[in-house]
């Protein structure tokens, strides 16, 4: 049973690294940029809802929806003020630019509240079930829930609609795409905005899971989940769902065979291993899925 | 890129820059004003007055600790002048911020001993930066207490020397771990027990090795020992592992940051077995983290509890609540009594020097104080007991109190 239970573990604490790394990925997919501020978007989702929740007592539900919008807003910002004029700048100064950005949201941050952490309130019942001697709480089977559906959402956008057919033509070629009559700078924002909406909401549903939350939180998420998003194939979106939940398994099994203090160093040795062997990572080769 | 459009750039990144570092420097002149407040009250020289300085973290990380000792310290000083201060003699108290930094702190211990000229220093609040001010005490001779640095090397050096002129009010890390052995052995009657320490802090694998040692020598039995990084936030994992070793008894010392997850995901995974835990847990954030209820069934050990029912006890809950309106923590009380402990040392001293000071507060025997009845070891340690505080509804209430 106990091995049931820890892959219980590793799924709940997956489906929140597939979720931020969905956003990394899809970013790097339109213009190939390691948006290293996403994790910064996560905390800041987190902060939201936790204010949305607490000043304004209002339920999960509307506070996750609070999270995404704001989240949605925040990255088209960052992208329209920090990331477009360095469009054709070297990758480099993009990349310095993304990290100057995160540290300025992290300081911001501690700057007008403090760097002390916050306990997010209880929102939903708490009561756990019990199956064959293994334990799962209500709220990661609402967590498992609520991050399907987010994914099938995100599927669905991709590959019904226009902005998604948008999205894999810019992915492909911007100036073949542009020369379409597609609007690029539009769809590069779309992208941004999709991709924070969903780091919001799974800042959200960290804060209800794990209750801490503080202005550098989003650091080892969002290392972890970039990882993820590596190790599944960066660019593309169903390697992101799988890396993430596949890195929450893997750091589970590490802190279940008993070496805990190595499980951060797991997460890392499989970046590496990832780069040297399959850079591409697992679906990396399935170019026509990239968004 | 045009000629001009790079210069406008370059002009709004140093635009920015300018303002950044002016907000800094608004900062730090702040906190400049706020330091050399405190002790330009200490002008006025005169040989009626005993000063007493306070070297403590009045604002930073730890700020609520230092703040709560120079609550506490001032209260202490408040009701000594009331009753005609010591011999006669007048306290006065000169409290400088060290900004919860340990360079900081030996640059304010340097300042009172040249520029206060003080008889005696409470030492910081955190062992690392009361350790910082231990070579000027010695230097300057000038007695110094820290109210809460636990750790043993603060009066003791690795290389087995004391040092001098440095004293605690608080019991030290190892003995916390030897309480709740004796403890879970005792009242809980526990054998299987595990242990899950921080492994990024001096003071839990102190307090896990003391432990450890103590209930194996009580016939108890270690059935799983683990480990984590603090800023962890997943615990179930390790927790899973530690369920299925089976134990009837977890210790868990840590801080309060991860002890108030671990704590709520052991009980979400099914452990319903006691945990306990030492004064690092002692917060109102760990109710806040961990839920009322998933801190039932949990023990901590620290310095003293405000619903003790001993009289003395209660008379200072009282005068405390009247001058702050708070319920006092064991900052507060550690460091009334350090002010105390100053006190009594100097008047069986018969002077303010510090060296006649020092040696009074080496020989302190049986003195009776809030956080309770002490002698100073070899070591410089006091020997005193420990309360035994239980989490009922997230409330912590007096469980027993333990003698070494």
């Amino acid at each position: 049973m106990e091995w049931i239970q820890q892959l219980v573990n590793g799924i709940s604490l997956g489906s929140i690294y597939a979720l931020i790394a969905l956003g990394y990925t899809m970013v790097y997919g339109i213009i190939k940029l390691i948006n290293f501020a996403h994790g910064d978007v996560f905390m800041l989702g987190a902060f939201i809802g936790f204010y949305a929740i607490a000043r304004w007592e209002i339920g999960f539900f509307p506070a996750l929806i609070i999270a995404m919008a704001l989240c949605a807003i925040i990255g088209v910002v960052i992208e329209r003020v920090a990331y477009k004029r360095l469009r054709n700048a070297t990758r480099i100064a993009a990349l310095i630019t993304a990290i100057g950005v995160s540290l300025l949201i992290e300081n911001v941050v501690i700057y007008f509240r403090g760097a002390s952490p916050e306990a997010y309130p209880e929102v939903l019942p708490e009561t756990s079930i019990n199956i064959l001697g293994v334990n799962i709480s209500s709220i990661s089977i609402l967590i498992l829930a609520v991050t399907i559906v987010l994914m099938i959402l995100l599927q669905f956008i991709v590959h019904k609609t226009k902005i998604g057919k948008a999205m894999r033509a810019v992915s492909l070629d911007p100036d073949a795409a542009r020369l379409m009559g597609i609007n690029v700078d539009n769809t590069i924002s779309a992208t941004f905005a999709i991709g924070s909406a969903l780091a919001g909401a799974a800042g959200v549903i960290f804060g209800v899971y794990y209750t801490r939350i503080e202005p550098l939180m989003g650091v080892l998420p969002g290392l972890k989940a970039f990882i993820a998003a590596v190790f599944g194939g960066i660019g593309s979106i169903p390697g992101a769902m799988v890396g993430g939940l596949s890195l929450g398994v893997v750091e589970t099994v590490v802190s279940a065979l008993g070496f805990s203090l190595w499980r951060d160093a797991a997460a890392f040795v499989i970046l590496i291993l990832i780069l040297i062997l399959k850079p591409s990572g697992i679906f990396g080769k399935n170019t026509r899925e990239k968004v | 890129m045009t000629e001009k459009k790079t210069l406008k750039r370059f002009a709004s990144v140093f635009l920015a820059s300018s303002l950044i570092v002016g907000a800094l420097a608004g900062c730090s002149s702040n906190e400049g004003t706020s330091s050399t407040g405190g002790s330009s009250s200490s002008a006025g020289e005169s040989s009626d007055v005993i000063k007493i300085g306070a070297n403590l973290e009045l604002s930073g990380a730890v700020a609520s600790y230092g703040s709560s000792i120079k609550d506490g310290a001032e209260l202490a000083i408040e009701e000594i002048n009331a009753a005609g201060g010591i011999d006669g003699k007048q306290i006065e108290f000169v409290p400088v911020d060290n900004k919860s930094e340990s360079a900081e702190a030996t640059n304010a211990a340097i300042k009172l001993a040249t520029q206060d000229k003080v008889t005696a220093m409470i030492a910081p609040a955190t062992s690392g930066n009361a350790i910082a001010t231990a070579q000027i005490a010695n230097q300057y001779k000038i007695p110094t207490v820290t109210a809460s640095g636990t750790a043993p090397n603060v009066t003791e050096n690795e290389d087995g020397t004391i040092n001098d002129f440095v004293f605690r009010t608080c019991f030290i890390d190892p003995f916390q771990g030897i309480v709740a052995a004796n403890f879970a052995s005792n009242e809980l009657e526990a054998k299987n027990v595990a242990i899950y320490a921080d492994n990024a802090s001096d003071y839990a694998k102190g307090l896990a090795a003391s432990f450890k040692e103590q209930i194996e020598a009580n016939g108890g039995t270690v059935v799983a020992e683990e480990a984590y990084v603090a800023d962890d936030t997943d615990f179930k994992s390790t927790l899973t592992r530690i369920k299925s070793a089976n134990p009837d008894f977890i210790f868990i010392p840590g801080y309060y940051e991860e002890v108030g997850l671990i704590v709520k995901q052991a009980r979400e995974l099914g452990i319903e077995a006691p945990l306990m835990g030492a004064d690092g847990w002692d917060s109102p954030t760990l109710v806040e983290l961990a839920g009322a209820e998933a801190l039932n069934n949990t023990f901590i050990t620290n310095h003293y509890s405000s619903e003790d029912p001993e009289e003395t006890i209660q008379g200072f809950v009282e005068a405390f609540n009247a001058k702050f309106s708070e319920s006092p923590n064991a900052f507060h009380a550690l460091g009334y009594d350090t002010v105390f402990f100053i006190k009594d040392a100097i008047e069986r001293a018969g002077s303010t020097d510090g060296e006649a000071i020092q040696k009074a507060l080496a020989e302190t025997e049986n003195l009776s104080l809030i956080t309770g009845t002490f002698s100073v070891d070899e070591k410089h340690n006091p020997v005193k007991s420990a309360t035994v505080l239980e989490y009922v509804d997230g409330v912590q209430e007096f469980n027993s109190k333990v003698n070494p």
